[in-house]
Formats: structure tokens, C-alpha cells, sequence
């Protein structure tokens, strides 16, 4: 008794260490070769090499270079060429934790962007701010208007003035129109998750339960409304033809889902197994989600910590609602989406150690710790996350968003909770069909070559 | 036909069902004396046929016309537009006559003409041999027999003539145990388990009232429990809820007293009569069929329609069955009320799970005619084939297809048939344009004179059956007698969006795994037979020419050396089966789709007010 009274102490105080360094990734030493260091993997000046080949009317400031403007972004980010390092300066000042509007995505089929950015703090006095307005017009075509997602409520938008906060004016911004599409935040869902959880641990066999707990979870209400305002986003920008500004409060958590599935539906890049964890860099990691608050004790936190939530989990999750519809149109397979997500949470890599670039850099995460990419990007490993049926799908992907088609991940949710074996063996089937598929094309190509070549052979022959 | 007015009507619209604005295709209304066709402006053509359709309303007029709402059997829900009011009458009445037939010779079967001669008609028929079913389960054997007791249909009119009993039970116990039993429906074999020497058997309830007992059916179940070496003990399946049974007593019907009759269990499994179904899937249909539905709407419809529970609850008593048989290889008698609607549900499908026999093409055709067509299960009513009583109609039929295709989710290789297969045989339960489901028992079939006049569906799935063929099948999974063991814990339990959205398009995945993996298994088909033709070629060709290429073709996977003197006809290569491009095409993903429009719908729905952009096409909500 007292042996497991210890065990357990020490299994509790071993899962919730207070210091960071103290973490497996700091003792873990690979037993691989690294072929790439994933810490350079991604960096923001090769995204900007591909940036400028296409358009120059963007450039990119260090200004951030000591982290000393906004903590809570990378040393450098991308905004427009017109505007100058001292104005960004005094946006700062105006947006929420200093997250001025920097690029998010660019839309090369129609130059339409993408950015995100915290909210402005107006006040209930209505300040404003000249440069701001400077900054996100540079992103606008002569004529055009551009559209501002707000990810939250407008009665939730109105009541942050009070504490300083706010959002744009149609006054100050009329160019711009202003779209509120509430996604849930913190605690809310942290619970949904834990009820999500605990629903499908019942294995008792009432139907109607079930099915109440499902939806007392709300967790498909959150994908649902996460994946309608990314597809919201993507709209303004594809049909629309329109520039977008996404933001809600600190503009790092549903900001970044909205901006990322953006990517995903209009990009095809994104799709790919490199793009896709490029995606995850920029959106996610140097745009200072902040994992380590969040991805804490998943649902199984008790010690209601503040800051818990799934936020990164429900991307993954609306990534893979846009995968099940468009099965042939991604690199990668479920399994990646589930590893990134046990990765996020516990990890013996240092990707998602950390809040943001800056605590990764005083923690001197890449000297110190390896990257998931590193060991990700091997041949060895990747061939497990390969789709089978990828064929790259220049197109944009638009998701049903309709009840009826969106549905429980069973694959992380359901995991230890459903036998597999039989869903796995058919997947196997399935693989080896499309294997087979490929080497039998291959040899009919070869013998279609060899016969018309030996009746060339013949007719040179003839002809001799 | 006398109840057509009005054959054709242009610029009619078809509205989208999910669509808050009035997003439609134009197109023109064509009334024949079948069916009711659609062809919109870019020549696509939807066709209804009159007997699918299951209700038309009439909508007050609008602006742009006269709406006309069809609702049909196989869940397909088409909106239009009529221009004219007077149009709109007339087709509505029209459609109202067309849709109700009175008698079973104005049904399309009865018509149908599918250039078939009269020799294939006949073979046709002759598909699917029961005889022939029960010979390959074992029977007749020592212990099961072949009674000639209804060969008149005069113990059981639902009944077929051909029934398998035990031995031991003379004419007398069975004339006496039927008098006993609702409709006659006395015990029979539904399926006999060769290794374990158990069997299934199925009956109507008994006529017990709270005291009658009847000697001879008490015989007759014993007869049974002593067919079985294997167990001395036989469980009595009553498929209903117990209050309903009970209920039945006041009726002078109900269910079996265990002190009357030795070595049986009795057990309740609670599945719901056919109203509580009914009404379900009304239900299910009615949250199913909202526009801008939320997450939690549908869910809570979902489980205030108890439809899942249905299934669950169905299937859930299939493997009591099955595990009776397989563990305790105890025979099994299975019966609800009348005996043709639960206990039909309840034995195909246990014998679904035992004998992997149920899950090829033809056996699932000769487990529905067994089973659901010979046993009487009455199609016509359930399906209100005919204009007839509106609270016989229940789809039970409907229900054992869902758990066929639970099951095929959770065994995905365990299965020849695919979900189109299911859904096709659904297609036409509903459709009367094949004889098998017309009528409600084998006695009224051949009154119709259906083998002669109307035509078999199995010849017709059978020829097509490349469609129906699961990929993934693998009959070694599960050979023989192998037992499939369903997890029937409630999240196994899906909403069977194809079926009950099979014809809205836009909720479906925009690519199918299914059916790329079904085309790469036909492709491999005919790739394999191009390369022992290549290979043929060459080999001819070799002969004849000089030794030098023979060692070439000895690595024919290998021809990177000679690429370079590669002749132009080569660029025939790239597009090798060009039917691998059709399939990964995204539906609604090219400019021409209206997707578009549909995703603002959607934005819209949440907020309050919607405002149009002035210069958009779209509109949100600002």
C-alpha cells in the first residue's frame, strides 16, 4: 500500500514539474541520425524568399529582434514594404499584447492576404490610432474593401473596451467591414474536452446517453464553428477577391486556428507533409501559441489550471474533419495529425516546449533539445505518416460544415476505447491495393516500351 | 393514362434543399406514365419514379411560382417551382392518382420490360433456390425434415409451402401447435448451424391468454430441443418489450409460461413495434431534412428520435441469438407478435453473423429471400406499395439494412457487398418494378402470377455486381462458420448519412476512398491481363527475332537503358487508364460549382441580421 502510495506521489510530482528544464526533452539523447536539424528547418526568411518572388509589396522587419516589441512574436515578421519600422513601432502600442497585423498568408492566384494581429485597444473612449489604419490599408487594392474577422462575439467585443480592449471602428476603418464569428475560448473548452473525454470512456450501453453526453460536450458545436470561420476567411479572399485582418482577443488562439484551416482550405502547399509542419511553425509556433499553458494535462487536468486548452487539438481535429472529406488531396495521414497532437502534449522533443520564440530562445531549446522535425523528416518515419491516396490537388477545398457530415475522431477519442484490429487490417488491404496498382502500371509501362522497341528494332531491320 | 393532364411544364425550378437562399436550376417538368422527369438547363436529368414517391404537398404561392414539394421512399426530397398555379394543380393531382395505385397490376413491374426473353425470365427466377439453401445448411438431415404440412398453404396462408420441422414433430403437433400460434404461424427452421447442430427457429407468439396452453405446441418445442444433440436446452426468444407482450395476454395472445414447457429459457429482448418505428424515423427525417441545422440540434434529434437506440436494440438482440447458438450451441426460437417483422429482423441477421455465406452477393439475396420474402414478411404494407393503411407502413426492412451496414463498418473486409448494394436493394423494396417485394406473402405472390409477368431483381444485380463489390473483401477472414462479434457499444452506432442523404450531394465526403480503391481493383484486373498479353507479345516476338532481346525482356522491369531510342508513339503511356482521373475529380470544386453561395448560407445562419454587400454577390453578416 505504501509502495503504491509512492509510486503514485512520484508519478504526480513527475507530471506536473514546475521547471521547464527539467523536462524529458532536456536528458533525451536520439538514438538516430539527424539527417536535417529541424531548429532550421523552417526558418521566416526562406518563407519570405518564396514571398518575394512573387510580389514586393511586402518586406521583412527585424524590428522585433530582441524580442523587445512584442514578446510574444518571432525576431522577425512579415508586414507591408510601405510601412516603417517606427510605425509598427506605435501599432504595437495599440494592439493587445503588442501583436500589431503582421502577414499570415498571401493568395497568389488573386494577391489577396491574410493577416492576423491582437485586438486594438480603443478603449470605451474610441482610440485610435493612425498608423494602425495606415498599416492594414497598405494591404488593400485601390477601390477594394477588405473584411475583419472578429473570432469573437460582438457583445463579447463591445464588453472588452471596458478593460482597454476593443475593436475597429467603422469610422476609422471604412474601407474595412467587420464580421463577428464567436469561437469559444479557454475554460469553455477545456471542459468541452473533459466531457468529450469522459463521454467516450462510458462503455455503457444506453444510446440515449450516449448521445446526450455528445452533445452536452459540445465539441463538435466548436469544430464546427472553428472550421465555418476559417471557411468564412478563405471565402473573402477566394470569391471575394478580398483582403482579410483575423483577430480576436490576444490573437493566439482562435486567431491562429481561423488563420491556419484558411491556409489549408486555399492552399494547396499546406497540404503536403512539409508544408503542413511549416504551417505548424509559423501559425502555431512562432506566432506564440502558447503551448506550454495550454497543452498541460490535456483532459485529465484536476488542478483546473487557468490557462489549460485544447485549442491546438481542435485544429488537428478540424484538419482531420477536411481530410475524411477530401481523403486524396493530403500528403499526410491521420497518424500525423495524432502524432503532432501527443506531441504537443508530451513530447521527449522540444518543439512545443515554451509559450513563444522568445522563451524558446532563453531556454536555448535548440541547442539544448532536439527537434521533433528532426526525427519527423527521416525517410523512415515519414513513410508511416504518407497518405497512400495523396495526388496533389492544385485546387482550393471547400469542407461541408453541415452537421451531418462532420464526426467524432474516433482515431484519437476512440482509441483505446474500440477494438481496431479489423478497421487497421482493411486499411492495410487497402495500401496494398494501391501498391499494387502502382507496380503493375509500372510493368505495363515497362512492356509497352520493350514490344514497341522491338518492333522498331524489326523495322529498322526491314528497312536495312 | 386518365390521370395525366399535363405532360410537360417548362421553366420549372428545382430549389436546393439545404439552401436559405433561392439558389435553383431551371429546367423542364415531364410527367410520363411512370416516372417524373427533370432536365435542367444543362440536359442533367433526374428521374422520380411515381412509386417512389411517398407524399407531395402543394405550398402556398410565392412571387416566382407555385412550390411542389415530393417526398420519396428512398429519401430523396425534391423542391420545385411551377410558373403556373393551373400547371402546378395538375400535376399535383396528377402525381396524387399516380403515386396511389389501387391494384397490384397497375404496378410498374407489371410493365417493366427489360428485353429480357421468356427463358431468361424463367432463369431468372430460378436465381435464388431455397431448396437449395437448406440443402447446403444441412437439412433435411436426422434429426430436421422436409414437412409437406402447408404444402396447400392450409396450416399457414404467409407461410411458404416448403418447411423444415424436426422429425419428431408429426402432422398432428403441428396442425395443433399452429391453432395455437397468431396467424398459425407454428415453429419452424429459419437456419440450422451444421457444427454446433443448432438451429433457428421462428414462429408467432402463442395464444396463451393468462392460462391457455396447448399440449401439441408444447410437444412442438420440445421436438425442437431434442433435434439438438448438442444442448438439451432451447431458448425462447420474445422479441418484443415485455409490457407489450403482456399486454397482448389481455388479447388472449402473449408469450410462453416456462412451467409449461420443459427445458426452454425465455428471454425479452425489447425491440420496439413497427408504430414506435414508424414514428422514429419520421423523426429522424424531420431533424435530418432542417435547414441551417446545428451541431446540437442534431444531435439531440438524433436521440429523441430514438433511431439509433432502434438499431442498437435490434442488433443488439441478434447476438444474444448468436451467442446462444455459438456458445451454448443451444437452438434458439425466436418470435415478436405476428412473427414476420422483429423476428425477421432478428434471424437474417443472426444468421448474418454466423454463416459467412449471408455475406456474399448471392447469399445476402438468398438470406432476404429466405428470411424476409419466403417467411412472409409483408413488403406490400410495409412498403404502402399499394393505397392502402398508412399506419401498416414501417420500415423494418429499412432497419435490417442499417445493421447489415453497421456491421460492415465495423468488419470492413468481412463483406462482398459494398454500402451501394444495401442501398440499391433499397432502392427497389421501394421501387415495384422487380416482382420480389410486391405481394406480402409467398401465397398472394403466385396468385399474382408474378413469375410470369414481372421480371427477378437478382439477374439484374448479379450482371452489375462489379458495382456492388466491396474491395476490400477477403473471404479468408472469416471463412465458413466463422462468428462475426459486433462491439455494440452506443459510439459504434452511426447516422447512415448515405442513406438518408443519398441524394444530398453536398453533405458527402468530395472524394471517395471507396470508390477510388473499387476502380484500382478493377484497373489491377485489367492490368494484369495487359501484361500476360505484353508478355505473350514479346515472347512471340523474341522467338522470332534475334537472341540479343531475349536477355532484354528477362528484366522488363528495367528498361532505363534503352529510354533514349524511345519512338514518339510512347506518349500514349502517360493517361494509362484514364477512368483513375475521372474518380479523383472534386466534386464542387471547380469554378462552375455554386458552393460558393452555399458556404454564406451557412455563415448567415447563426447571426441575426444579414446585410448584402453592395457590391457582392455574396451575402454576410456584418
Amino acid at each position: 500500500m505504501e509502495e503504491c502510495l509512492n509510486i503514485a506521489s512520484s508519478i504526480e510530482a513527475l507530471s506536473t514539474l514546475d521547471s521547464v528544464t527539467l523536462m524529458y526533452p532536456f536528458f533525451y539523447r536520439p538514438m538516430f541520425e539527424i539527417v536535417e536539424d529541424g531548429w532550421r528547418s523552417f526558418m521566416p526568411d526562406q518563407e519570405f524568399e518564396l514571398l518575394s518572388s512573387v510580389t514586393d509589396e511586402w518586406r521583412l522587419s527585424c524590428i522585433n529582434k530582441e524580442f523587445s516589441v512584442c514578446p510574444s512574436y518571432p525576431p522577425v515578421v512579415i508586414v507591408p514594404k510601405s510601412i516603417d519600422d517606427e510605425a509598427l513601432r506605435k501599432v504595437a502600442m495599440f494592439r493587445h499584447g503588442s501583436r500589431f497585423p503582421v502577414l499570415s498568408y498571401y493568395h497568389k492566384k488573386n494577391g489577396m492576404v491574410m493577416m492576423r494581429s491582437s485586438q486594438p485597444l480603443t478603449g470605451t473612449n474610441g482610440r485610435r490610432c493612425k498608423e494602425d489604419e495606415k498599416l492594414i490599408n497598405a494591404t488593400l487594392r485601390p477601390g477594394k474593401r477588405g473584411y475583419i474577422i472578429d473570432t469573437r462575439s460582438l457583445n463579447v467585443a463591445q464588453q472588452a473596451r471596458a478593460k482597454g480592449g476593443g475593436f475597429e471602428q467603422e469610422a476609422h476603418y471604412p474601407q474595412w467591414r467587420r464580421i463577428h464569428k464567436c469561437i469559444e475560448r479557454f475554460n469553455i473548452l477545456q471542459e468541452s474536452l473533459i466531457k468529450l473525454v469522459e463521454a467516450c470512456n462510458d462503455q455503457s450501453h444506453n444510446m440515449d446517453r450516449w448521445l446526450s453526453k455528445l452533445e452536452a460536450s459540445n465539441w463538435l458545436t466548436h469544430i464546427k464553428e472553428i472550421l465555418t470561420a476559417a471557411c468564412l476567411a478563405a471565402q473573402c479572399i477566394d470569391r471575394e477577391g478580398a483582403s482579410v485582418l483575423v483577430h480576436g482577443t490576444e490573437g493566439t488562439d482562435s486567431t491562429l486556428q481561423v488563420t491556419s484551416l484558411a491556409q489549408i482550405i486555399l492552399d494547396p502547399r499546406c497540404r503536403t507533409i512539409c508544408g503542413f509542419e511549416s504551417l505548424v511553425v509559423r501559425e502555431w509556433l512562432q506566432a506564440g501559441h502558447p503551448f506550454q499553458q495550454r497543452c498541460a494535462q490535456s483532459a485529465y487536468s484536476n488542478s483546473k489550471q487557468k490557462w489549460e486548452a485544447p485549442v491546438f487539438l481542435l485544429f488537428l481535429d478540424c484538419v482531420w474533419q477536411i481530410l475524411r472529406q477530401f481523403p486524396c488531396s493530403f500528403e499526410f495521414n491521420e497518424q500525423f495529425l495524432i502524432m503532432l497532437f501527443e506531441h504537443a502534449y508530451a513530447s521527449q522533443f522540444g518543439t512545443f516546449l515554451g509559450n513563444n520564440e522568445s522563451e524558446r530562445s532563453k531556454l536555448k531549446l535548440p541547442q539544448k533539445t532536439m527537434s521533433l522535425w528532426s526525427w519527423v523528416n527521416r525517410s523512415e518515419e515519414l513513410s508511416k505518416f504518407q497518405n497512400p491516396l495523396f495526388e496533389a490537388n492544385s485546387l482550393v477545398i471547400w469542407p461541408s460544415v453541415a452537421p451531418q457530415s462532420l464526426q467524432l475522431w474516433e482515431g484519437v477519442f476512440l482509441r483505446w476505447n474500440r477494438p481496431s484490429k479489423f478497421l487497421d487490417e482493411a486499411q492495410e488491404e487497402m495500401i496494398s491495393i494501391i501498391k499494387y496498382n502502382k507496380e503493375l502500371q509500372a510493368k505495363v509501362n515497362a512492356l509497352r516500351r520493350q514490344l514497341a522497341e522491338m518492333e522498331t528494332d524489326d523495322r529498322m531491320q526491314e528497312n536495312l | 393514362m386518365e390521370h395525366i393532364r399535363t405532360t410537360k411544364v417548362e421553366q420549372v425550378k428545382l430549389l436546393d434543399r439545404f439552401s436559405t437562399s433561392n439558389k435553383s436550376l431551371t429546367g423542364t417538368l415531364y410527367l410520363t406514365a411512370t416516372h417524373l422527369l427533370f432536365i435542367d438547363s444543362s440536359q442533367r436529368e433526374t428521374w422520380i419514379l411515381h412509386h417512389h414517391i411517398a407524399a407531395v404537398e402543394k405550398l402556398p404561392l410565392t412571387t416566382s411560382g407555385c412550390p411542389l414539394v415530393i417526398q420519396c421512399k428512398n429519401f430523396r426530397i425534391v423542391h420545385f417551382v411551377v410558373p403556373r398555379e393551373r400547371d402546378c394543380h395538375d400535376i399535383y393531382n396528377s402525381l396524387l392518382q399516380l403515386s396511389r395505385t389501387a391494384k397490384y397490376e397497375e404496378l410498374y413491374a407489371f410493365s417493366y420490360n427489360p428485353k429480357q426473353n421468356e427463358s431468361e425470365q424463367v432463369k431468372g427466377w430460378q436465381l435464388i433456390d431455397l431448396a437449395e439453401e437448406y440443402k447446403r445448411m444441412g437439412v433435411p438431415n436426422a434429426n430436421w425434415q422436409l414437412s409437406d404440412a402447408n404444402r396447400d398453404y392450409k396450416i399457414c396462408e404467409t407461410y411458404p409451402r416448403e418447411l423444415y420441422v424436426p422429425r419428431t414433430a408429426s402432422k398432428p403437433i403441428i396442425v395443433g401447435s399452429s391453432k395455437f400460434r397468431s396467424k398459425g404461424r407454428f415453429p419452424v427452421l429459419s437456419y440450422y448451424h451444421k457444427n454446433k447442430e443448432a438451429a433457428i427457429c421462428r414462429c408467432s407468439q402463442p395464444l396463451s391468454g393468462f392460462s391457455a396452453r396447448c399440449l401439441e405446441d408444447e410437444h412442438m418445442l420440445q421436438a425442437i430441443s431434442k433435434a439438438n444433440p448438442s444442448n438439451r436446452y432451447m431458448y425462447v426468444m420474445d422479441t418484443r418489450p415485455k409490457l407489450n407482450a403482456m399486454a397482448n395476454r389481455a388479447a388472449g395472445k402473449g408469450y410462453e409460461n416456462e412451467d409449461n414447457y420443459s427445458n426452454i429459457r425465455f428471454q425479452f429482448v425489447g425491440i420496439e413495434n413497427i408504430h414506435v418505428m414508424r414514428s422514429s424515423l419520421q423523426k429522424l427525417l424531420e431533424v435530418s431534412g432542417t435547414k441551417g441545422l446545428s451541431v446540437n440540434d442534431f444531435l439531440s434529434g438524433l436521440e429523441n428520435s430514438g433511431w439509433l437506440r432502434h438499431i442498437k436494440a435490434v442488433l443488439d438482440a441478434a447476438v444474444f441469438l448468436v451467442k446462444a447458438i455459438a456458445v451454448e450451441s443451444a437452438s434458439v426460437l425466436v418470435h415478436c407478435s405476428d412473427g414476420w417483422d422483429r423476428t425477421s429482423q432478428v434471424c437474417s441477421l443472426g444468421a448474418l453473423l454466423l454463416d459467412s455465406y449471408y455475406r456474399t452477393i448471392k447469399g445476402f439475396m438468398v438470406l432476404i429471400e429466405k428470411d424476409w420474402i419466403s417467411f412472409g414478411h409483408k413488403f406490400s404494407d410495409r412498403c404502402g406499395q399499394l393505397d392502402g393503411d398508412p399506419k401498416e407502413i414501417s420500415p423494418v426492412f429499412t432497419q435490417f439494412l442499417e445493421c447489415v451496414w453497421n456491421l460492415t463498418e465495423q468488419f470492413p473486409q468481412a463483406f462482398e457487398y459494398n454500402e451501394a448494394f444495401l442501398l440499391q436493394i433499397h432502392e427497389h423494396v421501394h421501387s415495384c418494378q422487380f416482382g420480389n417485394f410486391l405481394g406480402n406473402c409467398q401465397k398472394e405472390r403466385e396468385e399474382l402470377k408474378l413469375k410470369e409477368k414481372t421480371y427477378s431483381l437478382w439477374p439484374f444485380l448479379l450482371e452489375e455486381q462489379k458495382k456492388y463489390q466491396n474491395p476490400l473483401y477477403n473471404p479468408d477472414f472469416f471463412p465458413g462458420l466463422s462468428l462475426l462479434e459486433p462491439n455494440t457499444v452506443s459510439f459504434n452506432f452511426k447516422f447512415w448519412r448515405n442513406m438518408y442523404h443519398q441524394f444530398d450531394r453536398s453533405m458527402h465526403p468530395r472524394q471517395s476512398v471507396f470508390n477510388l480503391i473499387m476502380t484500382m481493383s478493377e484497373q489491377n484486373k485489367q492490368l494484369e491481363e495487359e501484361i500476360k498479353e505484353l508478355e505473350a507479345k514479346i515472347k512471340r516476338r523474341s522467338g522470332q527475332s534475334a537472341a540479343v532481346l531475349v536477355k532484354e525482356h528477362q528484366q522488363p522491369a528495367h528498361p532505363a537503358p534503352t529510354a533514349l531510342k524511345t519512338p514518339p508513339c510512347f506518349k500514349k503511356e502517360q493517361p494509362l487508364i484514364p477512368v483513375n482521373d475521372a474518380v479523383r475529380t472534386i466534386e464542387g470544386s471547380n469554378t462552375a460549382d455554386n458552393r460558393y453561395s452555399e458556404f454564406v448560407e451557412e455563415f448567415s445562419k447563426s447571426e441575426p441580421a444579414v446585410v448584402s454587400l453592395e457590391y457582392g454577390v455574396a451575402r454576410m453578416t456584418c
